[in-house]
């Protein structure tokens, strides 16, 4: 039989599906041993165990001098500028690419200008944000803007000019204004792509966010991981690493659901 | 009297002549078949017809009015695919044919009640009443063509364009289908322009069928002559081929 027919059961597909989980897990353990049995105070790779004590003591003991637990406190500021910077980037997207893709006059206006600016690597803006917008929320929710908004207008205009030609053409004949064409035939095609782009730009959105913050910001998941990184606090990084990780999956795992939920008739393969 | 008057029309892709000199003259409620080759430029004089493109040459008035500019209400269209919107229920879809003229492309309150009531009467009377929340996608091809010509119809036009409506049926659905149009024509007394590659078809429910070819040819290059109408058959006898031939046709001269 051809490899390309052979199919998994489901114990089997399960099997597969933990299995290069369970493989990082022991090749990290295996690693940790065989460096801490050579030195016991190695701290590049603490043990598993070491890491589960500080991942407790991380989201349960309060800060010394305040009480509060910084974990959360790290999460939710990360939390709320990473949203902030996203919601921005999806509504401006949103408007703008149904512009260039709906009306040639704003396609002839600025595709050729967003093509253009998508090409500006944002981190080197970075310093120009800092200095515009000063060292608070703002600069770094406008990194995230910056980075991820070109992406999603690109997309997004392209996504709607695809729309196939014979249901704008449809919807004239049933006597529909543009505006309408708009909010009732565009919009509701693309809400699918939306969903899609915003996953795809999740990725450098958090890599925009680590960025921001790890060069000017007093709170924040990245904050944290570059100030203990003084310390080679591995194990506290590890743990914000793997937090981050989870986020950024559960994120994604919940936009697919909404796209599922809300745009059934759109068949995704992602 | 001449409801659509076609006069001198010609369409050009580049320096490619696809249609040239069409002239035609349609009566209200004419039923008229288009036939002919594969990429003789039915589809495109469909478009024309509808105003989804302007012609390089000539003009098509419908009523006497100034030739339209863009597609509108008073021309209906139904496409061989992607004629009914996948993201609207079947009930929506019905709707919508008459909804999409309001300011927000939707009713609200009493009128959208109204509405749905007379989109779930259309629906039972073309068959579809058991499937009014599926998405289009889950529906066969037959029933998304009707579905299709119930929302065109919906918008109440005053000429109805159908391209190959029935090219992607099987023979059973198609003649169902056959029925179901041939009810609707004698209820609205509709005008229709229907391209279709099935002659019997053409002639079954056409009242004229329309022959589009070249007239002329040149065996070195095929593409330098576009085409027009050639033959013009009255059709209206018992849909049986052949009969009268209409006057003031270009019959082609034998090669
Ligand atoms: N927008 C366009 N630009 C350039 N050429 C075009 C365009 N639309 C159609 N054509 C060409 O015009 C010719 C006629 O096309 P048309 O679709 O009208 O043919 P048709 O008679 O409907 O064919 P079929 O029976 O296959 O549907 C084809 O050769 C096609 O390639
Ligand atoms: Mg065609």
């Amino acid at each position: 039989m051809r490899l390309i027919n052979i199919k998994p059961g489901p114990a089997l597909a399960l099997f597969l599906v933990l299995l290069p989980f369970a493989a990082v897990l022991v090749a990290y353990a295996v690693g940790s041993d065989i460096r801490l049995t050579a030195n016991p105070s190695d701290k590049l790779l603490p043990a598993p165990g070491t890491v589960g004590d500080t991942m407790m003591r991380l989201l349960t003991e309060g800060d010394r001098r305040t009480g509060r637990i910084l974990f959360w406190y790290d999460t939710w500021a990360s939390l709320q500028r990473l949203w902030l910077g996203i919601a921005i980037s999806a509504s401006v997207g949103l408007v703008f690419g149904l512009l260039i893709g709906l009306f040639p006059l704003m396609r002839s206006l600025l595709a050729q200008f967003v093509a253009v600016l998508s090409m500006i690597p944002p981190l080197a803006l970075l310093p120009i944000l800092f200095i515009v917008f000063g060292l608070g929320e703002l600069s770094k929710v406008v990194l995230i803007v910056v980075g991820t908004l070109p992406f999603i207008i690109r997309d997004l205009s392209q996504r709607t000019y695809e729309i196939p030609q014979e249901l704008l053409v449809k919807a004239q004949t049933l006597g529909a204004s543009s505006w309408v064409i708009a909010i009732r035939v565009a919009l509701p095609q693309v809400m699918p792509r939306l969903i899609q782009a915003v996953r795809l730009s999740l990725g450098p959105a958090w890599l925009f966010l680590i960025a921001a913050e790890a060069i000017a910001a007093d709170l924040g998941l990245g904050y944290r991981i570059f100030l203990v990184r003084r310390y080679l606090a591995m194990d506290v990084i590890l743990t914000y690493v793997i937090w981050i990780t989870i986020l950024a999956f559960a994120m994604d795992w919940l936009l697919r659901w909404a796209s599922r939920r809300f745009y059934p008739w759109a068949e995704e393969g992602l | 009297m001449s409801f659509v008057t076609v006069r001198d029309l010609f369409q050009t892709y580049g320096n490619r002549p696809i249609i040239e000199r069409v002239n035609v003259d349609v009566a209200e409620g004419e039923f008229i078949s288009i036939v002919g080759a594969s990429g003789c430029g039915k589809s495109t004089f469909l478009r024309l017809l509808l105003a989804q493109e302007r012609p390089t040459r000539g003009e098509i008035r419908i009523d006497g009015a100034e030739p339209a500019r863009e597609p509108g209400l008073d021309r209906g269209i139904v496409f061989q695919r992607y004629s009914v919107f996948p993201h609207m229920t079947v009930r929506d879809n019905i709707v919508a044919g008459e909804s999409f003229r309001a300011g927000w492309g939707r009713f609200f309150g009493d009128a959208a009640k109204a509405a749905r009531d007379r989109a779930d009467q259309t629906l039972a009377r073309i068959g579809l009443d058991h499937v009014a929340d599926n998405y289009p996608a889950t529906l066969s091809g037959g029933m998304q063509q009707r579905l299709a010509i119930a929302q065109a119809l919906a918008a109440k036009p005053r000429v109805l364009l159908l391209d190959e409506p029935f090219g992607a049926l099987d023979p059973g659905t198609r003649l169902s289908m056959h029925d179901f149009l041939q009810d609707l024509r004698a209820e609205t007394g509709m005008t229709v322009f229907m391209v279709t590659h099935d002659l019997e078809e053409a002639f079954k429910l056409g009242d004229r069928v329309l022959v589009f070819d070249k007239p002329r040819w040149d065996p070195h290059d095929p593409s330098r002559y576009g085409a027009t109408i050639t033959y013009d058959f009255d059709a209206r006898d018992g849909g049986i081929p052949f009969q009268t031939l209409k006057e003031n046709i270009h019959v082609p001269e034998p090669h």
